[in-house]
């Protein structure tokens, strides 16, 4: 039930809105049906405080995040241009206060984004009608507030948001497992009858010591015990949809079960633009420059409009802006399509000259750009196409921290080294990955997280914090294997007190 | 379209408001506050309220970012460059939140942490005043109020907007519109009259640290009692071997050094009270902060100054007495074995260092007096 009543633009802006739409289909964009709408600059900060969902569940850190936003936009810090909603139809809001230029330039943009999220593959298993479906959660969630007491809702919702990333988002592409969902929650614990005697040949008397030779049986029943121990361990598979996990067997209230299953289901609709942010704002900002430079803008408004463009393209040290990488990746590919810099012959070319002059007039870019959009996700993106001479060119660095300085310092300008770096940091969203080995430790109940430690550790205290709201909701002690100091440790906590154990205790439960 | 935003809000604040109650202790022993004092807001920073995650600890928190520079230039500091990730925007890393707080509910929240009864007043108490005063400027009103400057320059304005001014012929004349006259606001003033008188030892003895100590006190006191009280008044008397009554600033900023003579700042505070502050109207609260290194022969003439004077007339008199590393901290001493422990008016407080100041200020505040 979308209850958002919208009011239609105003005349100059509707038109506007058609034009580029024209614009953009004739480039050959493919997108939902938008609707703009005009908000003040209150309603825009509130909205985007909810993450584009005015009916949005409540929560305090909705409210957190509105403060800083209206705070930053009142002390002119910072200023929301656009905000879109993946939706179909797509929702998308215009700052009243904008003047037309800027609106005109948002208006491109947006169509930009509504083209990604309808063609993007990693977004082809959102839910497209997220608005109503929002609505729905928030009314639920309300629901529970009056019933049960908004404090209780309200620490049930921060624990399920300490667990909120760890979520398996390969998940909506492949089939991992058999629905568990009914499943006994511990099997059978007695299950101590003998095993069923390996299959026999038939065979006589004098022949069976061919026909079913004792080494083959022996193996054979080496081989089915193995089996049922794999099955008797839970999960059978280490799971990376640690929400799910939690869902299927921890035990919880049904008004609670509700709530994780919503704040999952938002997990997963959130989980593609984080994946592919880089790609996103590219394309977005390759499209309101083409739109605008080569359809829309008017000689008075090109100053104002370069001002706002570089704005917005504008890089800091430390933070890679994923407009301006974007862009500028977009653009480079679709430059090396149109010189046909791309297959064996230019990529084992060595004369530099030759490279820099290479143009087969492939003429390709436009049609290569629109694959690329379609199939990759920020870290398949960098990974392909991300160049020597493109690393170069954006004076790309890697940095690290400095603890004696307590500085970040430029580490290496190599480009090897920034690649991995930027892929390490595109990797699961730039989180660790951890998985759940074990439900049923010690065979008491207790859970087992394992983190896939790739060199870099985890913060000590926030892996606390998580373990111990994690526990809120397993009710039995919860226990990270992970590596603090070049040790391998073990972290846990039983409802009381936080323990940690190192190397050897780690070992144990490795062996078990 | 419904906002529902402003509940959010709301409860956020509740939340920030809770975690300014936990960590009270540390708002108040720090001391920029009072450099901010004046305003009549304080920003009190709150740590992000993050939801935990597991996630990447610092030590290889690297990212890649893009500029001049050659290996080894800084790029950020420890605290601030977050992660560097490509997403930006998509982690609130640790930001810190600055929350501002007004410093009457800063002292609401301080008197609910420390339990802090509110203070009855003596004197012409409850007796409020109204009074009348001509601040503003309205369209209408009598024609004895009228205000001819304004409405002349209400005219000029007209004349000159509309074209009708003419330099070389300067004749303004104000027709209806332009009329402006004064109008008033009441006032309620409050009857119940406070002062607070504070007395610091700026001599050698006391170190910058322990006067930071005394400042920050004297400011939290401050703080609670304009909570209390509208416009109490507020004196200031430092003190080595001589004593005189300051100015706010010059209290807070001093240093002095010499010998210490604490019964030269009871004559002082004895004579603003005789002058200015008849304690059978006005409401007296005395604070003294020394590190209690007193000559000798000067304990005796102070406690009988204290005993007959003093004490008589204020509703409280407060002896904060700072570790010193090199006084003998014995008035302290003195004082407890001349009036004991529980003496009504008399509240006796050794801090010991900063995490002692809010103690202290519970001890000296939570008689509610």
């Amino acid at each position: 039930m979308a209850i958002i009543t919208y009011d239609p633009l105003p005349d100059t802006l509707a038109a506007y809105q058609g034009a580029i739409e024209e614009n953009a289909r004739s480039y050959g964009l493919d997108f939902f049906p938008t609707i703009f709408e005009l908000v003040d600059a209150d309603q825009l900060n509130a909205i985007a405080a909810y993450g584009g969902f005015p009916t949005r569940y409540p929560h305090w850190r909705f409210g957190m995040e509105y403060e800083r936003l209206s705070k930053g936009y009142h002390y002119g810090l910072q200023k929301i241009y656009e905000l879109v909603i993946n939706n179909d139809p797509c929702y998308a809001y215009l700052m009243s206060s904008n003047s037309l230029t800027d609106q005109k330039l948002v208006m491109a943009h947006v169509y930009g984004h509504c083209d990604f999220f309808k063609n993007n593959a990693w977004f082809s298993h959102t839910n497209r009608k997220m608005m109503d479906d929002m609505a729905n959660h928030g009314n639920r969630i309300r629901r529970y507030m009056e019933r049960f007491g908004q404090e209780e809702v309200e620490e049930f919702i921060d624990c399920c948001l300490s667990i909120e990333d760890l979520i398996d988002i390969h998940a909506p592409f492949i089939r991992r497992r058999r629905e568990e969902v009914g499943k006994d929650r511990f099997p059978q614990a007695d299950a101590e009858d003998p095993l069923p005697p390996p299959g026999k040949f038939r065979a006589k008397d004098y022949m069976d010591r061919y026909i079913n030779p004792p080494a083959a049986l022996a193996a054979e029943t080496e081989r089915l015990r193995q089996k049922r121990e794999q099955q008797e361990h839970f999960p059978s598979e280490p799971m990376t949809d640690v929400m799910l996990f939690v869902l299927e067997h921890a035990p919880l209230k049904p008004w609670q079960l509700d709530v994780l299953t919503i704040l999952r289901d938002e997990a997963y609709y959130f989980a593609p633009q984080g994946q592919t942010k880089i790609m996103n704002e590219g394309w977005a900002s390759y499209w309101h420059s083409t739109i605008m430079t080569q359809r829309q803008l008017l000689p008075e408004e090109v100053i104002h409009y370069c001002d706002h463009h570089a704005g917005t393209m504008a890089t800091s040290s430390t933070r890679l802006n994923p407009y301006k990488l974007g862009i500028e990746l977009f653009r480079d590919i679709e430059d090396r399509w149109n010189k046909g810099r791309f297959g064996k012959e230019y990529e084992e070319c060595d004369d530099l000259t030759a490279r820099a002059k290479w143009d087969t007039g492939a003429g390709r870019g436009r049609e290569k750009i629109f694959e690329v959009r379609r199939i990759h996700n920020d870290l398949t993106f960098i990974d392909t196409f991300l160049t020597l001479e493109f690393c170069r060119q954006h004076k790309l660095f890697k940095f690290g921290y400095n603890g004696r300085a307590d500085v970040y310092e430029i580490e290496t300008r190599e480009f090897p080294q920034v690649k991995e770096q930027l892929l390490f940091n595109l990797t699961n969203a730039g989180r660790p990955r951890i998985r759940v080995v074990d439900g049923n430790h010690k065979n008491r109940g207790e859970m087992v997280l394992e983190h896939a430690y790739h060199g870099v550790e985890l913060k000590a205290d926030y892996a606390r914090d998580t373990l111990a709201n994690l526990f809120k909701l397993w009710k039995r002690p919860v226990h990270i294997v992970t590596v603090l100091e070049n040790v391998p440790t073990t972290l846990s906590f039983d409802g009381s007190e936080h323990t940690s154990k190192s190397q050897q205790a780690a070992a144990d439960i490795k062996r078990k | 379209m419904s906002m529902k935003i402003e509940r959010d809000q709301r409860r956020f604040r509740e939340i920030v408001r809770g975690k300014i109650r936990e960590n009270l202790r540390k708002y108040i022993t720090r001391d920029e506050m009072i450099g901010r004092k004046g305003k009549d807001l304080v920003s009190i920073p709150v740590p992000y309220l993050d939801v935990p995650h597991f996630r990447f600890g610092r030590n290889g928190n690297g990212g890649v970012g893009s500029g001049e520079g050659d290996v080894g230039t800084p790029v950020g500091q420890g605290g601030d460059a977050e992660g560097g990730q490509g997403q930006a925007g998509s982690d609130p890393g640790a930001h810190v939140l600055e929350v501002e707080i007004s410093l009457d509910e800063l002292a609401a929240i301080m008197a609910e942490e420390l339990e802090l009864p509110r203070i009855e007043p003596k004197g012409a108490a409850n007796i409020q005043q109204q009074k009348s005063r001509y601040t503003s400027i309205r369209r209408t009103g009598p024609e004895s109020l009228r205000h001819f400057r304004r409405t002349y320059m209400q005219a000029l304005r007209r004349q000159i907007s509309s074209n009708s001014y003419i330099p070389e012929r300067p004749r303004v004349v104000p027709i209806q519109d332009d009329r402006r006259y004064r109008s008033w606001q009441t006032t309620i003033e409050p009857e119940a009259k406070a002062v607070a008188i504070y007395m610091m030892d700026v001599s050698g003895s006391m170190t910058d640290e322990q006067k930071e100590i005394v400042r920050t006190e004297a400011f939290w006191i401050d703080t609670w009692l304009s909570s209390q009280y509208d416009g109490i008044e507020v004196q200031y008397i430092i003190h080595d071997a001589a004593a005189k009554v300051v100015d706010e600033h010059t209290f807070y900023h001093t240093r002095e050094s010499g010998g210490t003579r604490i019964s030269s700042a009871y004559r002082a505070c004895i004579q603003l009270i005789d002058a200015k502050y008849s304690p059978s109207d006005w409401n007296i609260y005395c604070f003294q902060f020394s590190d209690g290194d007193n000559w000798g022969e000067d304990n005796e003439q102070s406690i009988t100054l204290l005993r007959d004077r003093l004490l008589p007339a204020a509703n409280q008199f407060c002896y904060g007495q700072v570790e010193s590393p090199y006084g003998s901290g014995e008035y302290l001493k003195a004082l407890e074995t001349a009036f004991g422990h529980k003496h009504e008016k008399l509240v006796l407080s050794d801090i010991e260092n900063k995490a002692g100041i809010y103690e202290s200020i519970k001890l000296f505040l939570g008689k509610g007096k």
